[in-house]
């Protein structure tokens, strides 16, 4: 064997290492979470809401209120993000704007999206201290809708800007308003590009733990109103993690799986709903 | 006016307000911070903050320098690590695999992408403490609790793998085949096309994807303050405690409001995080951009 070929099956060997090394890493995390949080995930840690001892590892308790928390902080700002994004991405096309001002917008928002989640954090926290509010689910929702925005709107805006320019032409040309092509002849063309987007913002969002743990704060009651505090599902597991003792720590891996569960069917049911809307897509 | 183009005039501006908004977010976090950091400036001066070793709230003592040591050690560490290991599972997936396995190994790399940063802490708590404290520490004759700088670089270069992954692969499939062909037909083998031409026409969206990669790891909070130890000492080898800074603000938002002072330095902490994560950002996209115009995709 010659230097050269050598060389190239060392290299192959690595990257053969390395692939099993990314491969590997995810296993080992789904795997550990199933392993140790697999056990304790009973129908009482779904059903309950968690208690002072849910914190010692002395039986009782469950995740309840956290999951419900994650549902009531994720879902509206989602809703939100989704109504602000489909306006800026529709305004960026070039009936409407011009193409350098929407280049500048499209880079403001690439950097958005690149912005650390506790910045958002950071940011909401400020402005409820100045509003003299404290820790809320509304709070929580503006820092989460905040963080979705750039994904969302970035996602609608790529699969927005395909939309074949004889479609709209086609719109015009039976008299319809550029607002009345933009709001009911692009967004069927662009669905499934559009699903995907709020589908990979709603996982985002309902993982990120950073931006909502000074803003939605952390309480053991499911809250009644907008303005009481709620706890979710990554900051219970940042919570239950931080405890040495083991029974705790499975409850953690238990909420972790949860919350897994939660991220996998967003983004296997994205797959299928941009699939499942493909026959609207004029080609 | 009519109906519908009272609908049309008002739906515009509408939409026009909201992009104009959002364009303003940037600014307003920027502007916000910047205000709130002015407080501790008045009373120390940025080269003490930024050199002085000693991070002391309750003594009105405010040095940044371990933390920014331990933020520089930590994410210079997950870079070594993925950078290397990303690059080469990306020449994997895009020139090497057959299709099959390709078909298998992209949808992972994108779940992968898709768990939540907290998941990745937990499970570094589980896996990587432990053996950091129990097997790799003692072949190097130290003694840690495993949490400690290389157990955060380590979290921190898994989550960025995906990141680095998905955009060399995606600059990978854009050079154009005949590049590949002209190479291949003067006797190159494989693993040199690869590196004389994949990686040189291709070299600005490798770069700007380790730059994303760095953005990631710098400003990851959640799963570094779980493993990272949080002491703010100058850490003295990688199997150190040390702090960084996104994480430092987690570990003393609950008696940030205690003084003024105290709030101002942490919201000093959150501006130069903003600024670095900013900078490497917009280097990162321009130069993609460049390189997405270059080569078509």
């Amino acid at each position: 064997m010659n230097k050269r070929t050598l060389e190239e099956n060392i290299f192959k060997i690595l990257m053969m290492i390395s692939i099993s090394i990314v491969v590997g890493s995810l296993i080992i995390i789904v795997a550990l979470v199933i392993i140790n949080g697999g056990p304790a995930l009973t129908l009482g840690l779904l059903t309950q809401t968690s208690s002072g001892e849910f914190y010692l590892g002395s039986g009782g308790g469950g995740i309840l209120n956290a999951i419900l928390g994650s549902l009531l902080l994720a879902l509206p700002a989602t809703g939100l993000a989704c109504v602000i994004g489909i306006a800026i991405a529709l305004y960026l096309q070039k009936d409407f704007t011009h193409s350098w001002v929407a280049g500048f917008i499209r880079f403001s928002l690439d950097i958005l999206w690149g912005i650390p989640s506790i910045i958002y954090g950071v940011f909401c926290f400020l402005i409820m201290i100045y509003l003299g509010m404290s820790a809320s689910v509304l709070v929580g929702i503006i820092a989460l809708t905040l963080l979705e925005i750039p994904i969302i709107t970035r996602y609608m805006d790529e699969s927005i800007k395909l939309v074949p320019i004889g479609l709209k032409e086609g719109a015009y040309s039976l008299g319809s308003t550029k607002f009345e092509t933009a709001v009911k002849v692009v967004p069927r063309q662009a669905l499934p590009g559009i699903l995907a987007g709020i589908l990979l913002g709603l996982g985002r969002g309902i993982g990120d733990a950073a931006s909502i743990l000074f803003t939605a704060g952390f309480t053991n009651r499911i809250p009644s109103s907008l303005l009481d505090s709620t706890a979710a599902l990554p900051t219970m597991i940042f919570q239950l993690s931080t405890s040495s003792l083991p029974i705790v720590r499975q409850k953690a891996s238990a909420t972790a799986l949860v919350l897994l569960l939660i991220v996998f069917t967003i983004s296997i049911l994205s797959r299928a709903l941009s699939k499942r809307y493909m026959k609207y897509v004029i080609k | 006016m009519n109906r519908r183009k009272l609908r049309d005039f008002l739906g515009t501006k509408l939409m026009l307000v909201v992009t104009v908004a959002i364009s303003l977010l940037f600014f307003s976090i920027f502007f916000l911070l910047l205000f709130k950091s002015l407080f501790i400036f008045e009373q120390h001066s940025l080269a003490e903050i930024l050199f002085s070793s000693s991070w002391n709230p309750g003594f009105n003592q405010f040095g940044l320098y371990p933390i920014i040591v331990g933020t520089v050690l930590v994410t210079g560490i997950a870079l070594i690590i993925a950078v290397p290991i990303s690059i080469l599972s990306a020449v994997y997936i895009a020139e090497y695999a057959p299709k099959k396995i390709r078909k298998v190994v992209r949808p992972f790399i994108d779940v992968l992408a898709g768990v939540p940063s907290v998941v990745y802490g937990l499970c570094a708590l589980l896996f990587l403490v432990p053996l950091i404290k129990d097997v790799i520490a003692p072949w190097f004759g130290i003694e840690t609790t495993g949490y400690c700088i290389l157990t955060a670089s380590i979290t921190l270069a898994i989550m960025v793998f995906p990141i680095i992954i998905s955009l060399c692969v995606e600059s990978f499939h854009a050079i154009p085949l005949s590049l590949r062909e002209a190479s291949l037909s003067v006797g190159a083998t494989k693993w040199e096309t690869v590196k004389k031409v994949i990686f040189r026409a291709s070299a600005p969206s490798i770069i700007s994807a380790v730059f994303l990669g760095f953005g990631r790891a710098f400003g990851e909070t959640i799963a570094v303050n779980m493993v990272v130890g949080g002491i703010t000492r100058t850490p003295s080898t990688i199997f150190s405690p040390g702090q960084t800074l996104a994480s430092l603000i987690v570990s003393a938002y609950s008696d940030m409001m205690s003084s003024p002072l105290y709030e101002s330095a942490l919201m000093m902490v959150a501006l130069i995080l903003f600024i670095v994560v900013l900078l490497f950002n917009i280097f990162g996209i321009f130069i993609l951009r460049r390189a997405k115009k270059r080569w078509n995709f």
